[in-house]
């Protein structure tokens, strides 16, 4: 019964989708209030439908109905209950469903936070993700029921215990914030393109929900590479996965349309190159979701493969990208130049963000597609490794880095090139003695570690010369300049991690008997065996390690080999003690005769201070959303102007 | 005219970078690509000796032995026409198993390829598509050597 009530919420909000997406556009054509007046609750009940169906399918998965297939697939009776909860969005119907949810609430945000907004164009915006909406839920109906029915099945066959973790609670739903955000930043370009009103204001709109699309993205990006660094168990945190691939793409262009979305509210330049962006940030956001979720890819994610859907999915990609690529050639040069800017101005440094971000995000989508298209073609099966991307991700990203430095301090128009260089002489001479220095009290010098060190340094040098000056002229607190400061310095706290963590991590793979010890970077890891444990829905081998330094105790881990009933799978689960200056990491490997086991112990320096650096760049997102001028009515901008 | 100079400097400078850049990644993508070869093709000498490619195949049964050091692993990797011996220093994955499908990257070394990768994915039915691809090749090539014996097979 509830199974049915959820498909015939989804179907009601197929219907009110579709409503969602005509009439408020028509509305807002021929100036009808009427029409446009429908958007705001047509997309609040599409919502609410949206949401019956999530909660009739959770619903389903916590009293464990193995009628519906989808829970036999993806659940266990044995499973806890919290894991029974998040199974709800780890299948591919689960998360298209998500999906769709969150989009829900991305819409219903912007009809309640837009109230200084002119009516036509939240009924535009509205809509646009109507549309969007309707086609999720048509590809759910058509293709991917999450309620299919089945014959009664005695019990699921678990979910991949991978996905248990706590991880699974919080990653999937975080991360799709921010894909599903950036469909906001997209709804505005169309609405402007379609209108054809593309001025400051529309950027001023547009930027608030851009920071925090790419804000949650940022989170859950980094949710996603500490989960694969404690869950995966060869202590990597990044590992040119085209599943990573696909959500670093769209962060890379939405990055991007941030700074380019400064240059077009501050000057009223790059508009169109604005709209670009925006339309760019939400098709690779689509294509990472199909290409995690479709099966597509060979990878952890990937759960299931069917024809059906890739032909839906490639005619849905080619409709919204295709159509709003479309529009943009046919509108575009009705969108006006903007201000003139000089060779050397924060425009021009701004451009140059913008091209090496979208180069770097070319370099990816080649690397993470062309494996694909050559399969799909039948000429042969390659595989593109992370030496690739590495060589070309470096080169690309220093300069940017380094240039994220100057580009604040720079004037807009136009800059004067000796007095900047007078402002920022002493700082760099300073960040280049340490950089090459520092690294000798470290070890091994290694210039990689002194271009890290010099970048991260440049960055904090040159934030503090900003905010000094901008404290000396007397002006007030501004969240937005604050806001972007702090995430320049969160990119020099991950700088500091990648580097160190690349330059110095110590790997030990050894054979230990009870009592043997090995010793890595000044820690005594003593291997005391393992015992035999109970989980609710595996059992396992729990090892204890004890670790010291200098013969005084640091802690104690137990890192776990389980094999999960259900479904045979055997697992790691490695144990690590955090610090802010190294982690130690430790997992099973397989039992040797004799008593004996292999063992990984790692020492991973400064690992956690990439995804701290990850979490201060949110941070400074959230911060620069909350600057006043963003909540100023239009009534007060008109009077202003 | 001024306006036109500096425009043309613009253009110039950002049509020269892009084709650096350009030559950069296609040198860095093309120089890092991983070819398959199937244990087939390898034994027929297909594969290049100096540089890494992967190989797919299945973990032939009662081929894995270990050294006493605990993490050099030995076993051979089949097509179920040919077999090729792999070396691998380091942990196996949780999924590696006798008579699973398995891929490796690594360099031949006097026919014996010594891996520095193994792979073997993150589900018990899951069959790595390489692999997959090496056995269907390997049926295929043995369906047109010797077509009666097809139906027993």
């Amino acid at each position: 019964m509830i199974p049915e009530l959820g498909h015939f919420a989804l179907i009601l909000a197929l219907l009110l989708a579709l409503v969602q997406g005509i009439l408020p556009l028509v509305g807002a054509a021929r100036n009808n209030l009427a029409l446009i007046s429908v958007a705001k609750p047509a997309a609040r009940a599409q919502f609410l439908f949206v949401a019956i169906a999530f909660g009739c399918l959770a619903y389903s998965f916590l009293t464990n109905d193995f009628s519906v297939l989808n829970v036999t697939r993806n659940s266990h009776s044995r499973l806890p209950e919290i894991y029974r909860f998040t199974a709800t969005w780890g299948s591919h119907e689960g998360s298209m469903l998500l999906w769709t949810l969150i989009l829900g609430l991305w819409t219903v945000a912007v009809t309640l936070f837009s109230r200084h907004l002119p009516d036509d164009m939240v009924a535009r915006v509205v809509s646009v993700m109507g549309l969007v909406s309707f086609g999720f839920l048509l590809f759910m109906l058509a293709t991917s029921n999450p309620f299919l029915r089945m014959p009664m099945a005695m019990d699921g066959s678990d979910l991949n215990p991978l996905l248990q973790d706590p991880g699974m609670v919080v990653h999937p739903p975080i991360l799709y914030m921010g894909y599903v955000g950036f469909s906001v930043a997209f709804a505005f370009a169309i609405a402007a393109l379609l209108s054809g009103k593309l001025d400051a204001s529309w950027a001023r709109w547009s930027r608030p929900w851009t920071t925090a699309a790419w804000s949650f993205l940022t989170v859950g990006i980094m949710m996603g590479s500490w989960w694969a660094y404690y869950e995966l168990g060869w202590g990597g945190w990044w590992f040119w996965d085209p599943v990573e691939n696909a959500s670093l793409m769209p962060w890379l262009v939405g990055t991007a349309l941030i700074h380019s979305l400064a240059v077009t509210e501050k000057r009223g330049s790059f508009k169109a190159w604005t709209v670009f962006l925006a339309i760019g940030a939400f098709s690779l956001s689509l294509l990472g979701t199909f290409l995690v979720r479709s099966g597509v890819l060979s990878s952890v994610h990937a759960f299931a493969t069917d024809p059906a859907r890739g032909l839906f999915i490639l005619i849905f990609l080619l409709v919204v990208i295709g159509g709003s690529l479309l529009l943009f050639a046919f509108r575009a040069s009705q969108v006006g130049l903007g201000g003139r800017f000089a060779l050397v101005s924060r425009e021009s440094f701004l451009m140059v963000n913008n091209i090496l971000l979208l180069t770097a995000t070319g370099a990816v989508l080649l690397g993470t597609l062309y494996p694909l298209f050559l399969d799909a073609l039948g000429l042969g099966k390659i595989s593109v490794g992370p030496p690739y991307f590495n060589t070309v991700f470096v080169p690309l990203v220093a300069p940017l880095i380094f240039l994220s430095g100057i580009g604040p301090l720079a004037r807009w128009k136009q800059v004067n090139v000796p007095e900047l260089a007078a402002r920022l002489k002493w700082g760099f001479g300073a960040s280049v003695l340490v950089a090459l220095l520092l690294p000798f009290t470290l070890g091994e010098w290694k210039p990689t570690v002194s271009l890290g060190y010099l970048l991260s340094l440049w960055i904090v040098v040159t934030v503090a010369i900003g905010v000094r000056s901008r404290m000396r002229t007397g002006a007030g607190w501004s969240a937005n300049f604050y806001g972007m400061h702090l995430a320049h310095l969160g990119v020099a706290v991950t700088v500091i991690g990648v580097t160190m963590v690349s330059a110095y991590q110590t790997e030990r793979n050894v054979r230990m008997e009870v009592g043997d010890t090995v010793t890595v970077k000044d820690y005594t890891f003593r291997f005391d065996g393992v015992r035999d444990v109970d989980g609710p829905n595996y059992r396992g081998a729990r090892g204890t390690l004890e670790v010291s330094r200098n013969g005084r105790p640091v802690s104690t881990l137990h890192p776990e080999k389980r094999i999960y009933t259900a479904s045979g799978m055997p697992f790691t689960e490695s144990a690590i003690d955090y610090g802010l200056t190294r982690d130690l990491y430790t997992a099973l490997g397989e039992p040797l005769d004799g008593g004996a086991w292999s063992v990984r112990v790692f020492h991973k320096p400064f690992v956690v201070w990439i995804w701290i650096g990850a979490v201060l760049m949110a941070l400074g997102g959230l911060l620069a959303i909350t600057d006043r001028r963003y909540r100023t009515s239009r009534k007060k901008q008109g009077a202003a102007a | 005219m001024k306006t036109r100079h500096k425009k043309l400097i613009f253009i110039g400078v950002a049509v020269i970078g892009l084709g650096v850049v350009a030559t950069l990644v296609l040198n860095a993508f093309r120089s890092n690509l991983v070819f398959f070869f199937t244990p087939t093709q390898v034994v027929k000498g297909e594969a290049p000796l100096d540089r890494a490619f992967r190989i797919g195949g299945l973990v032939e049964s009662g081929s894995l032995r270990r050294e006493p050091d605990g993490v050099t692993a030995h076993f051979r990797v089949t097509d179920k026409a040919q077999t090729i011996p792999v070396t691998y220093k380091g942990l196996l994955p949780d999924l590696f198993k006798e008579g699973k499908g398995v891929v490796a990257q690594g360099r031949l070394n006097n026919s014996v390829f010594v891996a520095d990768q193994v792979l073997a994915k993150h589900d018990e039915n899951y069959m790595p598509p390489e692999a997959a691809s090496a056995l269907e090749q390997a049926a295929k090539a043995q369906k047109t050597l010797v077509p009666p014996q097809e139906g027993k097979l």
